[in-house]
């Protein structure tokens, strides 16, 4: 699991390097865009992803334990806290919509640098649109778990499904929490 | 394989360090700060990135192999992140000339 969530890093890690590379080139345009986010949304959305992330490893504990009604209860809450994000992230792309922030032949920008803005929305949309389909992904591997937690397949000798997908909930929440401070955060006082 | 099995004490501690420093990430990108402002936000985020890693993905635990293959990777990332700034950083070098 750790080897996958290597290429995983390698896998992000193409996108982060080329945010570095564009954020060097045109930091200016970038500040301007980043401060177009809601950085209210983005904040809370950070809170229930870490949220998720303790509700997942109390899973794991309860699994580790052998306690079967707790592991579905977290593992619920887990997916709970999962689609909360993800509807919030929903309803932030929306916005961007209405506000003609997606990338293409709509795209406008009321300040100047209107083409790097641009860029800084590709990536933005790019990096939150990868994280976000990792997360569905994650409510599906979780909504597995949940059936097989309630046919009692998992005891405190076999319990890896529930460890693994664990680890993945968590690497997930870390993309999140680069992509936070350097989408949402960093831009605030550039001039 | 003897398995440790973290006390939910400890995942209830990491998860509210989390969320404070999430709440001081938030603040502080509000001060200005100026260079220092992207600083503060990925120390903070490396922070909690670490905390995940270590406690809550269990990484503290886990045999060395396993750390290796995670510090590996990390350290694959930074090459990949150092060697393109060194191409884009200093291609304005050149015209100086």
């Amino acid at each position: 699991m750790w080897v996958f969530l290597v290429t995983e890093i390698m896998f992000f890690g193409a996108l982060f390097t080329s945010y570095i590379v564009y954020r060097s080139l045109h930091s200016f345009a970038f500040a301007e865009a980043s401060r177009q986010l809601d950085i209210t949304l983005g904040t809370i959305n950070t809170a229930v992803l870490i949220s998720s992330s303790f509700t997942m490893a109390t899973a794991v504990y309860y699994a580790q334990t052998g306690k079967k009604r707790m592991i579905i209860v977290f593992l619920a809450l887990t997916i709970l806290l999962g689609l909360v994000f993800i509807g919030i992230k929903v309803y932030e792309y929306y916005q961007k919509y209405v506000e003609h922030f997606v990338p293409g032949s709509s795209f406008s920008f009321p300040a100047p640098y209107a083409r790097e803005a641009e860029m800084f929305f590709t990536l933005y949309f790019a990096m939150t649109g990868l994280h976000a389909l990792h997360m569905i992904v994650g409510v599906g591997l979780l909504t597995w778990l949940v059936i097989f937690a309630e046919r009692g397949r998992f005891t405190p000798a076999y319990h890896s499904p529930v460890e693994l997908t664990g680890l993945y909930w968590h690497f997930v929440d870390i993309i999140w929490i680069f992509l936070y401070p350097l989408l949402y955060l960093i831009g605030r006082h550039l001039e | 394989m003897t398995e440790h099995i973290v006390p939910i004490r400890v995942y209830a501690i990491i998860f509210v360090t989390l969320l404070t420093l999430t709440a001081a990430t938030c603040v502080i990108s509000f001060i200005n700060l100026g260079r220092l402002n992207a600083v503060v936000a990925l120390v903070i985020a490396f922070s909690k990135a670490l905390l995940v890693a270590l406690f809550f993905m269990h990484l503290r635990y886990s045999r060395r192999l396993m750390q290796l293959v995670v510090v590996a990777g990390l350290f694959w990332l930074g090459i990949m992140i150092s060697l393109t700034m060194t191409d884009f950083l200093t291609r304005g070098w050149l015209t100086y000339r």
